[in-house]
């Protein structure tokens, strides 16, 4: 199965094609998706988690819900990078 | 214009039903869903049909799935499904309250929740969430139906705004009383007298539904979202 940090670049790079101001992938697992460092607005960031849920659940056949209250409320937000969101999905996966 | 994508949920009877059959005749394609089959299906060998309560969020989820991957697409969402209890709200048992909800409210708002999130894909969507006069005429008898339908107004004229920037409008209409199950156990006397408070005076029927659906979902009514609108001129 594809490994989860290559899902989430793979659905940046589709989404990239949307957007004037293209988010810089060439740091893989560190490259910042949201927040400080960041250039996808709220907007953008929500269609791409939207992405990203279906692209995992298609490839592991598992519906997560990306925004549930555990990650809102995380002292360190899930959705900084590429890496840290990974991490995150493969926890819910194994949940 | 290719076949356009329409989901409609409550689709086994009443207005539900007329609402399928009148999209499946205009050679759209129709995806439908209840908690059991419909009857009437077999005419129409193109329509899709999921078993499924409106407030199982797994469920509901997975038949999303399913839509998105087979069409890749979905144009339009027609949030029928409803259900009703008329009683005073001093003989309201609490589970008839949750259920009313469950199925009109929650189940209202997952289905958006997933349906934008296939819409969005193709910057394009349209739906159509089901009020009632119930609300505005405050209908006594009513109270639970009502509120679980305010919230839906309330969903409405906010989910507009959150989707509008994914090209997607959301709108209601807001049925009068139609003679449907929906409203069979209510006294004639009674009924007779909410007919009087409508500016015209009449029971509604479905075309007068399925007209204002029509225009809510046409590609001209893009500038058209978060719009209640109440038949009989109520």
């Amino acid at each position: 199965m594809k490994d989860v940090s290559k899902i989430i670049l793979e659905q940046v790079e589709d989404y990239n094609e949307l957007l004037d101001d293209k988010v810089d992938t060439s740091a893989g697992d560190e490259t910042v998706l949201f927040g400080r460092g960041g250039v996808l607005d709220s907007v953008d960031f929500v269609r791409l988690l939207v992405d990203i849920e279906q692209a995992v659940a298609d490839e592991y056949g598992k519906h997560i819900a990306l925004t549930n209250e555990k990650a809102m409320s995380q002292k360190n937000s899930p959705f900084r990078t590429v890496g840290t969101l990974s991490e995150y999905i493969k926890k819910l996966l194994e949940e | 214009m290719t076949s356009r994508i329409i989901l409609i949920t409550g689709t086994r009877k009443g207005i539900g039903k007329a609402l399928a059959e009148h999209y499946l005749s205009l050679g759209d394609t129709v995806i439908g869903c209840s908690r059991s089959l419909p009857d009437w299906s077999e005419n129409f060998p193109g329509y899709e049909h999921f078993e499924l309560d409106v407030s199982d969020e797994k469920k509901v989820t997975e038949m999303f799935g399913k839509i998105r991957k087979k069409y890749g697409k979905l144009d339009v969402l027609i949030n029928n499904a409803g259900i009703a209890s008329m009683n005073h709200s001093l003989l309201t048992p609490f589970d008839t309250v949750k259920k009313i909800f469950s199925t009109n409210t929650f189940g209202t708002f997952l289905f958006c929740r997933e349906a934008a999130k296939i819409m969005q894909k193709k910057k394009f969507g349209r739906i159509v969430n089901f009020a009632t006069v119930a609300t505005p005429l405050k209908l006594e008898g009513e109270a639970i139906y009502a509120a679980s339908k305010a919230a839906i107004v309330s969903l409405t004229e906010t989910l507009a705004r959150e989707y509008a920037d994914f090209g997607i409008t959301v709108n209601a209409v807001g049925p009068t009383p139609i003679q449907t199950d929906l409203v069979r156990g209510v006294p004639e006397e009674k009924m007779t007298r909410l007919l009087q408070r409508q500016a015209i005076h009449r029971f509604g029927k479905f075309e007068d539904v399925i007209n204002v659906i029509d225009f809510f979902i046409r590609e001209e009514s893009n500038f058209v979202t978060g719009q209640v609108l109440y038949l009989g001129g109520v």
